[in-house]
């Protein structure tokens, strides 16, 4: 008879609370997408290198390739399907369909999550701060240049808003 | 009465992509999101070494691991399916070894599957791989293809006569007699690395074959369904009804996911075998072992001029290196075979020889990838240019504007023999000079050397093969369709769908498709609802490669919906009692053609022709279906041109280049969107930056390769990449009522070019030049001698 390593977790995923058991080996990734059948999450490299599985884990950007399920014990995530329903991207998404900042769109759930924390942390980048937050993001249709576009005008159009209404 | 705008001119016009709001939502459907009912996943257990003997394979523990449905080897699938051999026939004595799923006596590459496993989940068929034991006697592999044309050398797989899989010289009378007689001859030795396309979803198929009647459902990250769904059938003896592919959302292709892995055969051989869907997802190092490498090509040149530096003639010798077979089913040739033919294309150039060598070796398949032999042979020539340029001490911009064919004289035949039938080398050339500020850079270049700081300008011209016609493929056996195929219909409520065979990968396929269908029936684009990447419900036809889904599919869409508009403007004239020319579509109505007033709605029209066919007049027809197919022909293909120019600054203690900046003006024939054809010059500029500067597939001498992770093979990153100009030149062809060309291909096809005339002009002081991609740091501190 087998040994049963599985560990039951409790996780807020998406802003609801999930109780499952997992095997120790299971990554985030896999938790999200095999279990929960959340596949904005997308598996590029399995080693952390292409930002394809970027997920926000208490609200910051995390690698759930690298990250185990059993780690995210009692924490928060939110994948892309969390972000977009909550509305916080909005604008970010508007200007990515606008300036076509994706093509086979397999990467923009991760550069979603990357512009998403650039732009909190730093609301007025400059182009080369944004291609510098972009450098764990992986496109390969691109070139890059439409995305840096994309979130530069998310940018200075915050920075519009916040101008007239504060 | 003023006239009012043209509300129904969708050609030409920025629209934004639709099936982009899927992806930004989360919502995309990638092979690798597929979950079906009983699937079962499939590892495979790889030769370690790159040739030798199977002597023993013992599956028995595997078998009894945890989750495992059973452990195959090639006594198991390889009688399920017909060998397939890359060869085609317009290649003349070209070889190749036949393949089969899984290795059976000889392992022929460090990566080739020996024993496939299936299992409850992808995790247990790894574990259980780790339980099989493969006993192989090593043998010395073939790495280099100089050493294995030697006479008497090991053939990189048992059954071969030699290790040259295809040779061909291509020449003109007088070309020996043009180099007796130049006035100055340049020359030079490259080496095109091994890179390969890193698609960001990794190629993942799911098989699914029903035994209760027979049919084989295979989803699939593919550009090319069709082509499959032929392969599927005819390789496991099904009727082709009996097998439908679907390609729904492709995380990228590049040209890497059209051609047939052992896998993928494995994948659906294994589901024939169990009766229920097999699902494969390759890992990234699975990919980098198995998926197909890109370019691998050693080349001699040497350009001749004449006393006024025009160039007379080239000589050109390509050895390129294919791995231990030509893939199937578009042979690993047709590369080699492009490169020697686009040679010098942009030039006046009379004379020309070039010599082609495929050769074998024990390394993975190469074979076509995004802008198929164009980085090479534009490389060669525009490095060649550089240096007649040096040679001679005239200005490398003044030098190619003199010697470019002249926009006036087309329709012109290259010394290769392609035929051209209207390119603007002189108009790009002249855009491209005023867009960068050429002199103003040049002078700025001047200034800063004098400082220390090493900048270079490299330009680089290029001509592009797009709307293949049956050239390619058809006349040498292929199976690969020219033609594309479209229904459109008008559905009862007025709404447009078009069927279509042309594939999408993010590029915008159904976007173009839409505008054009919607054109013609004057119904905007976001009611054109297009479906693509499914065997069972698109018209058959080639799909998306060699830079033929805007020209040949958008033409295909076109036909098919002034067929369309044709029939709704019978009923519509049945109806109204009018005449047929008196009647025109806009704005989803039927319109009287001389005063634009509405006559009636195509909602209407679809209401009558659905609900009321019976008050239609009697004998009219009241079909609102139209199937329409199309292939190419007038000039076998139809070229496109344009020039690259890149700025980059080197960093001569630490090798480093630094990409400026970049532009491109390019001439793809009539623009259908203006928007998407710009983001595919910017993609494909950036692949070809990436195998300039930085991609390149290692191999050790054991033929092992040593970089297969993300971490150590490096793709472009954002930070490194420039941003990047873009200006067009517009010459529609006249073969097509739409009058466009191909552009995915554009890019990738001069931007190396450029950036290595740029990185050798940063490097003139020091006399320092390279000729070997990927331009690592380390190549360059070794041309300058530092190290």
């Amino acid at each position: 008879m087998e040994q049963d390593l599985t560990k039951e977790i409790t996780v807020t995923v998406n802003g609801e609370t999930v109780r499952q058991r997992v095997e120790p080996r299971l990554s985030l990734a896999d938790w999200l997408r095999d279990r929960l059948g959340l596949t904005a999450t997308h598996l590029g490299c399995e080693m952390g290198a292409c930002g394809a599985c970027l997920v926000m884990l208490n609200g910051r950007p995390a690698h759930a390739c690298l990250t185990l399920a059993v780690q995210v014990d009692g924490e928060m995530v939110e994948t892309l399907e969390g972000l977009r329903d909550r509305g916080v991207i909005a604008d970010l998404q508007a200007a990515f369909h606008e300036r076509n900042a994706l093509q086979c769109g397999f990467c923009t759930s991760g550069m979603l999550a990357t512009a998403h924390a650039l732009l909190v942390d730093n609301p007025h980048p400059d182009r080369s701060e944004i291609r510098d937050a972009l450098s764990g993001n992986y496109c390969r249709c691109t070139g890059y240049e439409a995305i840096v576009d994309a979130i530069a005008s998310t940018a200075a159009a915050r920075t519009i808003d916040q101008g007239t209404s504060g | 009465m003023t006239m009012a705008p043209d509300t129904t001119a969708f050609i030409g016009q920025p629209h934004r992509r639709q099936n982009a709001l899927r992806h930004l939502a989360g919502r995309g459907r990638f092979t690798t999101d597929l979950v079906l009912p009983r699937m079962v996943h499939a590892a495979f257990v790889r030769s370690p070494v790159a040739r030798g003997q199977i002597l023993a394979v013992d599956v028995e523990q595997a078998s009894q691991a945890p989750g495992v449905i059973c452990v195959l080897t090639a006594a198991d699938l390889n009688p399920l399916c017909m060998p397939w051999v890359g060869t085609l026939d317009h290649f003349a004595r070209m070889a190749s070894p036949p393949q089969n799923i899984l290795a059976e006596t000889h392992v022929v590459w460090a990566g080739q599957p020996v024993v496939m496993v299936i299992a409850s989940s992808r995790a247990q068929a790894e574990d259980a791989c780790e339980l099989v034991v493969v006993e192989i006697e090593d043998q010395e592999p073939v790495v280099d293809g100089a050493a294995a044309l030697a006479l008497g050398a090991d053939t990189a797989s048992p059954g071969l006569a030699s290790n040259l899989c295809y040779e061909t010289v291509l020449e003109t009378a007088d070309v020996d007699a043009a180099f007796a007689k130049a006035a100055c001859v340049v020359d030079g030795e490259f080496s095109f690395g091994r890179h390969t396309a890193v698609t960001l979803e990794p190629r993942a198929v799911v098989a699914d074959f029903d035994p209760s009647t027979g049919q084989l459902t295979v989803h699939q990250g593919t550009q090319t369904p069709y082509q499959f769904q032929d392969v599927y059938a005819r390789h496991f003896g099904l009727n082709e009804g009996q097998v439908r592919v679907i390609a729904a959302d492709v995380g990228g292709s590049f040209g890497m996911k059209l051609h047939v892995y052992h896998e993928e055969m494995a994948t659906v051989a294994a589901s024939k075998l169990l009766g229920r869907p097999v699902r494969f997802v390759a890992d990234r190092l699975e990919s980098f072992l198995s998926d197909i490498h890109a370019r691998d090509h050693k080349v001699r040149a040497r350009m001749a001029v004449d006393a006024n530096g025009i160039i007379t003639a080239m000589e050109v010798d390509d050895l390129t290196q294919i791995g231990a077979f030509s893939a199937y089913p578009r042979t690993s040739a047709a590369e080699g075979n492009q490169v020697i033919r686009l040679m010098g294309g942009p030039y006046r150039m009379q004379d020309y020889r070039g010599r082609l060598s495929v050769v074998f070796q024990n390394k993975v398949q190469t074979s076509q990838y995004r802008a198929v032999g164009h980085p090479i042979a534009c490389a060669v020539t525009e490095v060649l240019v550089d240096g007649v340029a040096e040679a001679l001490g005239q200005d490398p911009l003044d030098l190619r504007v003199r010697n470019v064919v002249p926009d006036d004289a087309y329709p012109h035949t290259s010394a290769t023999g392609y035929q051209f039938e209207k390119l603007s080398h002189q108009a790009c050339l002249a855009r491209l000079r005023q867009m960068m500020g050429y002199e103003t850079l040049r002078a700025e270049q001047a200034l800063l050397r004098k400082t220390g700081i090493y900048r270079g300008i490299g330009i680089a011209p290029f001509i592009e093969i797009t709307n293949p016609g049956a050239a390619f493929y058809g006349v040498g056996g292929a199976r690969i369709s020219a033609q594309d195929g479209a229904i459109v219909k008008l559905t009862p409520s007025g709404d447009v769908q078009c069927m279509i065979s042309v594939t999408e990968q993010g590029q915008g396929t159904e976007t173009i498709i839409a505008q054009i269908v919607g054109e013609q029936l004057g119904v905007s684009p976001e009611r054109v609802k297009v479906i693509t990447g499914d065997t069972d419900t698109t018209p058959v036809g080639g799909a998306t490669w060699a830079c033929r889904g805007a020209g040949i599919g958008g033409e295909t869409a076109l036909r098919a919906g002034r067929k369309l508009r044709d029939q709704i403007l019978a009923i519509a004239a049945a109806v109204l009692q009018s005449e047929v020319v008196d009647l025109r579509l806009a704005d989803a109505s039927v319109i009287d053609a001389h005063t634009g007033a509405v006559r009636l709605s195509l909602a209407e029209i679809g209401r009558i022709a659905t609900y009321r066919p019976d008050t239609l007049p009697s004998g009219t027809d009241n079909s609102l279906t139209a199937a329409q197919h199309y292939a190419p022909s007038g000039f076998p293909f139809a070229f496109t041109n344009g020039v690259q120019a890149s700025h980059v600054e080197v960093d001569v203690e630490t090798g480093l280049v630094k990409l400026l900046k970049h532009w491109v003006v390019e001439d793809c024939g009539r623009i259908i969107n203006p928007l998407l054809v710009d983001e595919q010059i910017r993609g494909g500029v950036v692949q070809g930056l990436g195998a300039a500067l930085f991609e390149e597939c290692l191999y050790d001498e054991e033929g092992q390769l040593t970089n297969g992770s993300l971490a150590e093979y490096l793709v472009p990153m954002a930070c490194e990449m420039p941003d990047i100009v873009i200006g067009h030149v517009e010459t529609p062809t006249l073969d097509t009522i739409l009058g466009a060309k191909g552009v995915g291909e554009a890019g990738t096809a001069a931007a190396g070019a450029a950036a290595m005339n740029a990185v050798n002009d940063a490097l003139l002081p020091f006399k320092a030049r390279l000729m070997q991609t990927p331009m690592t740091p380390a190549r360059i501190l070794a041309a300058l001698g530092h190290v």
